[in-house]
């Protein structure tokens, strides 16, 4: 099944952006690219893509800092690359909104299927609208509103909030949502969850430091369910 | 000998003991000597001088030649100390002559002075002393006073003087060796401790540093140690940042050529046959660097203390299984994986771990390759030709090819290293053996 998206690929090396243009069109995909950090910001906005493939090491702003613009202007799914697979690389990435990422050197395999994994529609469910305290989740219009306004979610963050939700009390472990969510197959990073919990809670929660919705189960996973 | 002095400890006890005996002996030697002398000459004198005294005070009184009673008026005068001898004449008072010496009578007879002679020819050392009487003119008179003394007292004295000496030097003895032995433990302390850390610092240990306090020499030897040790780990760490960097800089253009491969692939059919061929070449050499680059930074990330542990409870025995199925390795492996053997570990390494050690063993070892899961182990065992016995100790060394034939291995080199240390990052070990029945044994060993 051919999932064809628009891919915005801000990299300043141009033999990586080429490669990786060249690699992602083979597989269908419509692909604009930026060489810095704003231009990736500024083609954010006329463009419109699906999704970002973000470099990491960027002249002018880094990887990180255009992360964080590209999170106040969309909810557009952003997928990092490290160059050194550093646990400060990553969870900085994680912190700054990224939805996944990816180690240089890139298996075009591998970052194929994490667009794909990040881009694959939450389908929508014939369920009825669920009310959970404040929190309104219609699984059929996939919408979340909260004190009735629209909470504005990535679909990672929606994706993990429709998987949470699905069973209320119930407890899920962090491999469990990453098979899930992340479609890792096997052994993926646990941080990936730990920091979209962290933003998710942010826009749901009254006091994302005293969650009411999702809550951390110490050495197991993660809860959904008001109290 | 030479073993037994080999030690520093045990020559420096034997110096001391020697020098310790020398110089009591020596001391407890001289001061008998000295002391015997003294109290020799002080009993001879206590007597001698006195009695001469006395002979030489009655002398002119005495009528020359004397009669019987001259004699023993002599004998009197000096209280019967001594006896008084005139040709074939004695005093009836004083000792029996038979006391005296046949040589010394010899000699006194030609003699003006007093003569005295110590003799030990008895239980007890005596004197005797024979003194001649001279007439004003200074010639002889013929009459002669002898006398002896016993000196038994004084050596008994000497006696308890020399046992209290040797007393003196026999308690000094163990003092010696107690400070011989705590010497030895202030210098010895000092060089095993600088022992132990170069022991640690050639097994690889190279931040091992010994304590540099103090102004001695050891201090100054503790100093010097410690200088190369911080060389030896400066250069270690330039030449593991050079790898680092080198790796990091190698990534980018390969994340460009990585990134084409497949198209190279893909399209390979439709090129010109060598065309192809060149691009099948240039796609499935670039997927190896590639693969060598991320062993690379991954032994970087180790030797920088980069990678951390991310622990958690799992069932081992699911986990291997899953290491197993995620590449294609269920039908090839002899897997025994009871359930219920819980480890605390992280899994992704644990993973690479087993990875490494199955995918070894099926590239290197004989079918069946075998896996199994028991408390604190993961053990792999194959049925190949084994190990060489001298390749055993470097298996874990990067870049260590057991088979020299085998110009470049389908691996990065790496991957034993890798799972080395990832075996130690969780507090464990991993030991490679031949099994008695043929064929290679590794066993992980984690405290889980």
């Amino acid at each position: 099944m051919a999932l064809v998206a628009m891919v915005l690929l801000v990299e300043d090396d141009p033999s990586v952006r080429e490669g990786l243009g060249l690699a992602l069109r083979r597989q269908g995909h419509d692909v604009r690219a930026a060489g810095t950090g704003e231009e990736g910001v500024d083609r954010l906005r006329e463009s419109r893509p699906d999704i970002v493939v973000l470099d990491i090491m960027l002249p002018g702003i880094d990887g990180f800092e255009t992360c964080r613009r590209m999170r106040v202007q969309a909810e557009v799914p952003i997928i990092m690359l490290t160059a050194r697979g550093d646990d400060f690389d990553v969870v900085a990435g994680l912190e700054a909104g990224a939805d996944d990422y990816v180690v240089k050197p890139v298996e075009p395999r591998v970052l194929e299927a994490r667009i794909r994994a990040v881009l694959r529609r939450t389908i929508s469910e014939p369920s009825n609208v669920e009310r959970h305290g404040t929190l309104v989740i219609d699984r059929a219009g996939l919408q979340v509103l909260k004190d009735d306004a629209k909470v504005a979610l990535t679909p990672t963050e929606l994706k993990l909030l429709l998987e949470l939700s699905r069973t209320p009390g119930r407890v899920l472990t962090r491999q469990q949502i990453l098979e899930a969510v992340w479609e890792h197959d096997y052994l993926g990073d646990s941080r990936l969850v730990d920091a979209c919990v962290q933003r998710l809670r942010a826009k749901i929660e009254d006091v994302p430091s005293e969650p009411r919705y999702v809550h951390t189960v110490r050495g197991f996973g993660y809860r959904f369910g008001p109290r | 000998m030479r073993t037994v002095f080999r030690g520093l400890r045990p020559r420096l006890m034997a110096s001391f003991l020697l020098l310790t005996l020398l110089g009591a002996v020596a001391a407890a030697g001289a001061s008998y000597a000295t002391a015997r002398t003294l109290l020799l000459e002080d009993a001879q004198d206590g007597f001698m001088n006195p009695f001469v005294d006395d002979v030489r005070e009655y002398a002119p009184r005495l009528t020359v030649p004397p009669a019987q009673q001259d004699l023993d008026d002599f004998a009197s005068f000096l209280r019967s100390r001594g006896v008084v001898l005139y040709g074939d004449l004695r005093s009836d008072n004083g000792p029996d002559p038979s006391f005296i010496p046949q040589e010394m009578r010899t000699a006194l007879k030609d003699s003006t002075t007093v003569l005295w002679q110590r003799r030990t020819d008895m239980a007890d050392p005596y004197v005797v002393v024979g003194i001649p009487l001279l007439k004003p003119d200074g010639s002889r008179t013929g009459v002669e006073v002898w006398a002896l003394t016993d000196l038994g007292a004084t050596q008994r004295a000497i006696n308890s003087f020399s046992t209290a000496a040797w007393v003196g030097v026999s308690l000094v003895l163990p003092l010696a060796l107690g400070l011989a032995l705590f010497t030895a433990r202030g210098v010895l302390r000092p060089v095993r401790r600088l022992g132990t850390a170069a022991r640690a610092l050639g097994s690889g240990r190279l931040d091992t540093r010994v304590d540099e306090r103090g102004s001695d020499e050891f201090s100054d030897l503790a100093r010097t140690f410690n200088r190369a040790a911080e060389q030896l780990e400066a250069s270690q760490a330039a030449s593991r940042r050079f790898v680092a960097d080198v790796s990091h800089e190698l990534r980018t253009p390969l994340t460009a050529m990585n990134a084409v491969t497949a198209v190279l692939d893909e399209d390979a059919d439709t090129l010109p046959p060598d065309t192809a061929v060149a691009a099948r070449l240039v796609s499935a050499e670039t997927r190896k660097l590639t693969r060598l680059v991320n062993d690379l930074m991954e032994i970087s990330r180790f030797d920088e203390g980069r990678n951390l542990l991310e622990l958690d409870d799992w069932d081992i025995g699911t986990a291997v299984r899953d290491t197993l199925a995620a590449r294609g390795w269920t039908t090839s492996v002899d897997a025994v994986l009871p359930e219920g053997v819980v480890g605390r570990v992280d899994r992704r390494r644990l993973d690479v771990v087993v990875a490494n050690l199955v995918g070894n063993a099926l590239k290197h070892g004989g079918t069946p390759v075998r896996v199994e899961v028991r408390p604190g182990v993961v053990e792999v065992s194959d049925h190949g030709p084994g190990i060489a016995p001298e390749a055993l100790p470097h298996l874990f060394d990067r870049f260590y090819k057991a088979d020299t034939a085998r110009s470049r291995s389908e691996g990065s080199g790496l991957g034993l290293a890798i799972a080395w240390e990832n075996a130690r990052l969780h507090g464990g070990t991993i030991e490679a053996a031949n099994a008695p029945s043929g064929g290679a044994v590794f066993t992980l060993r984690l405290p889980w």
